[in-house]
């Protein structure tokens, strides 16, 4: 408790008007759960840029894994996918008409699904940042079961970042702690170049005001760096056997990123020595087919400020259909549909 | 939801999807619904019938009754007997009633195993014991192994009020006491279900509440007040969900402190880890209770006293402001919501 409210009074001590952004939705958990935004100077503020893996999955992408599902696959699946509604419902509504969609929390999990129904074809729904990837190519490094391939949706967060600098209102970055425990401090070393001052941040209550802290000081300091506010936890140069292994099984390629559309170089994909357990080349008929017949042109969402809310240019309450039309049970846009995203967090951890 | 919609895993889970189901699918077509001063409309935790003056005094007869699934059948701290057991006697005592009685219903697969169903009657009849509540009538059906996955049992009771105590009678100053650490049955559950491992041992908390709650309606009739305004167990949605089904029932607002909420160690590690909130986890053995404030020191102390109230406290109060919401003053200062859960918690990714 000392810890934080030290914090606090010293952050109060040297504030002035920052933008804050992080990209990572266990942030945005620990900053609304413990009502952060209020404590905070108002002059302070901390937004969410697209740092949850959930949220920026595409409906194309839920629509082929429900697909999967109905054509008799054993779909295994991260549970807070689970609810994430696609263009025509969610993966537990398929559960409940009848597919066999199966929560696991780990492709360990998956794969032991896969040994024991040997007959079955199982997919592992692979999502998240640099975070899960290591774990899913450590994996197939160590040999997969027959039946079992991954559908692969890995994004990587700095190449969004990148995409979005010219078009975010924005001063200074808090960088995720699990992503840089992996890929280290340094690919966030460009925004510190470009004048934003970068601090790597834990997901405790006072990890993220030290984060808060350490950027002020660099604001008022004029140099920008990137700093490792994670020490505990987070190596300048990260873990190098799991960065190697992910260039083993991985190639970089662009990505589709719900609300904001196609980025360059911000996804993976399963390279061609390991093809016999990618589900996008195994099960090419039924994604082709979802690709071909389902427009995602038509879908309402021409109200939802998502886009722009990843950005920092807007805040939830800024969107009409916040709390209205779109709650954590109906969401519309993406912010919404996960426990990690902005909106969600907003809606369900609101002040008075 | 709408006529094409299937029943899914939510519906159950004690969240605002259950809560949808129940208003429209099961109040809205159940007509005949009371038979005393709690009914069906009320959802507490049990319902009322009323008798001829001469038959109770002034005491009312309280029903309760609750179906029991639960995976894995046997988990650190109990089994599905034992839950199935108390769960019942809990929701009886809540109500400010003495159990007096169980049925048991059980409906089973073929092909389970009769050693484990002798395991688990042996359990059903510990917890009885424990509990000093007879289980006196049942029912036994089996049912083919592909529409089953193991086994439901159902536990109705009855019991005697005098006065029936609510989960609605809440007023502005009452204090919030709960009777003991949140979360312990349903991460106990989920890391013993999933294979976590933790460093601590973690054990649910599944146990028989009548004893403890009963030393708390002594203080009912003080100076001719009822010292107890409210109670309830906070089970599936955790004491989240069941905190603000007292502020809405009772039209208050409760502030509740987050740094008094008793949680063990291990159970705010494993939340950390898995990204839950442990106000969002069921509980099998604790009560939420509602005080008048002159009475909440003695019933504080008559809670420490017995083995299930150990670990009670001071978690909050009810004021006239923001009515049918919950506050939390967290850790750091601020003043939140605290939302009723969506659905079962779900384990985060990343």
């Amino acid at each position: 408790m000392s810890d934080e409210s030290d914090l606090l009074t010293k952050i109060n001590k040297v504030s002035l008007p920052i933008r804050i952004m992080h990209v990572c939705g266990t942030h945005e958990r620990t900053i609304s759960r413990y009502g952060m935004r209020d404590v905070l100077p108002s002059e302070i503020e901390v937004l969410s840029g697209p740092g949850c893996p959930v949220c920026v999955t595409t409906e194309r992408e839920i629509d082929i894994a429900i697909e999967l599902a109905m054509s008799g696959v054993i779909l295994t699946s991260f549970g807070d996918m689970m609810r994430v509604p696609g263009s025509r419902g969610s993966l537990m509504e398929a559960r409940s008409q009848g597919a066999d969609v199966r929560m696991v929390y780990s492709i360990d999990d998956a794969i032991t699904i896969a040994e024991k129904n040997p007959k079955s074809k199982v997919v592992f729904f692979a999502i998240g940042f640099e975070t899960t990837a290591p774990i899913n190519a450590a994996a197939i490094l160590r040999g997969l079961p027959e039946n079992f391939s991954l559908f692969v949706s890995h994004k990587l967060t700095p190449p969004a970042v990148l995409a979005l600098i010219d078009e975010i209102n924005i001063d200074a970055f808090i960088a995720p702690g699990h992503v840089c425990t992996i890929v280290g401090i340094h690919p966030y070393q460009q925004f510190a170049d470009m004048g934003f001052p970068v601090v790597a941040a834990g997901f405790e209550a006072k990890d993220v005001l030290l984060s808060i802290s350490m950027i002020l000081e660099q604001m008022m300091s004029g140099d920008t760096i990137v700093e490792n506010g994670y020490p505990r936890a987070v190596r300048n140069e990260g873990n190098t056997r799991a960065q190697e292994m992910m260039e083993q099984v991985f190639d970089i390629s662009d990505a589709q990123w719900r609300g904001l559309g196609t980025i360059k170089g911000s996804g993976l994909s399963i390279r061609n020595e390991f093809a016999d357990h990618d589900a996008a080349l195994i099960f090419e008929d039924i994604i082709d087919k979802q690709v071909r017949d389902v427009s995602y042109d038509n879908v309402d969402t021409s109200l939802c400020r998502c886009a722009n809310i990843l950005k920092g240019r807007e805040k939830p309450n800024d969107c009409a259909l916040f709390g209205k039309r779109c709650t954590p049970e109906t969401p519309v846009g993406s912010c919404m549909v996960s426990q990690e995203g902005m909106c969600h967090n907003w809606y369900r951890y609101r002040g008075l | 939801m709408g006529t094409n919609d299937k029943i899914t895993m939510e519906h159950g889970a004690g969240g605002q999807s259950m809560q949808d189901l129940i208003g429209k699918m099961i109040l809205g077509n159940i007509t005949n619904r009371s038979a005393g001063t709690v009914g069906l409309d009320d959802l507490d935790d049990g319902a009322t019938i009323s008798l001829p003056d001469d038959m109770l005094g002034s005491s009312e007869l309280v029903i309760t009754t609750d179906s029991h699934v639960v995976d894995p059948l046997f988990f650190p701290g109990g089994d599905i007997g034992r839950l199935s057991v108390c769960g019942t006697i809990n929701d009886l005592s809540v109500m400010g009633a003495i159990p007096l009685a169980l049925t048991c219903a059980i409906i089973v697969r073929e092909g389970f195993e009769t050693a484990s169903f002798e395991r688990i009657m042996r359990s059903v009849d510990l917890a009885s014991k424990e509990a000093g509540v007879p289980i006196v009538t049942g029912d036994t059906k089996t049912i083919q192994g592909d529409k089953l996955d193991s086994m439901i049992i159902n536990t109705t009771g009855i019991g005697i009020a005098s006065p029936v105590v609510r989960d609605n009678g809440l007023s502005p100053e009452d204090v919030i006491i709960i009777t003991g650490n949140m979360g312990d049955h349903g991460i106990a559950l989920l890391s013993h279900r999933e294979g976590f491992d933790f460093e601590t041992k973690l054990v649910s908390d599944v146990s028989p509440l009548n004893d403890l709650l009963r030393e708390t309606l002594q203080f009912r009739a003080f100076e001719g007040n009822n010292a107890i305004s409210a109670m309830k167990d906070p089970t599936r949605g955790g004491l989240a969900s069941c905190i603000n089904e007292i502020a809405q029932k009772s039209n208050v607002g409760i502030i509740i402190e987050e740094d008094s909420i008793p949680i063990s160690e291990p159970v705010v590690a494993a939340c950390e880890m898995l990204g839950l909130d442990p106000l969002e986890i069921a509980n099998e053995g604790k009560a939420i209770i509602g005080v008048r404030p002159e009475y909440a020191q003695d019933v504080l102390d008559m809670l420490h006293s017995h083995k299930y109230g150990k670990n009670a406290a001071i978690v909050g109060k009810a004021v006239p402001e923001h009515r049918g919401k919950v506050l939390l003053r967290t850790s750091i200062g601020s003043l939140r919501q605290l939302p009723v859960p969506v659905g079962d918690p779900i384990p985060r990714v990343c």
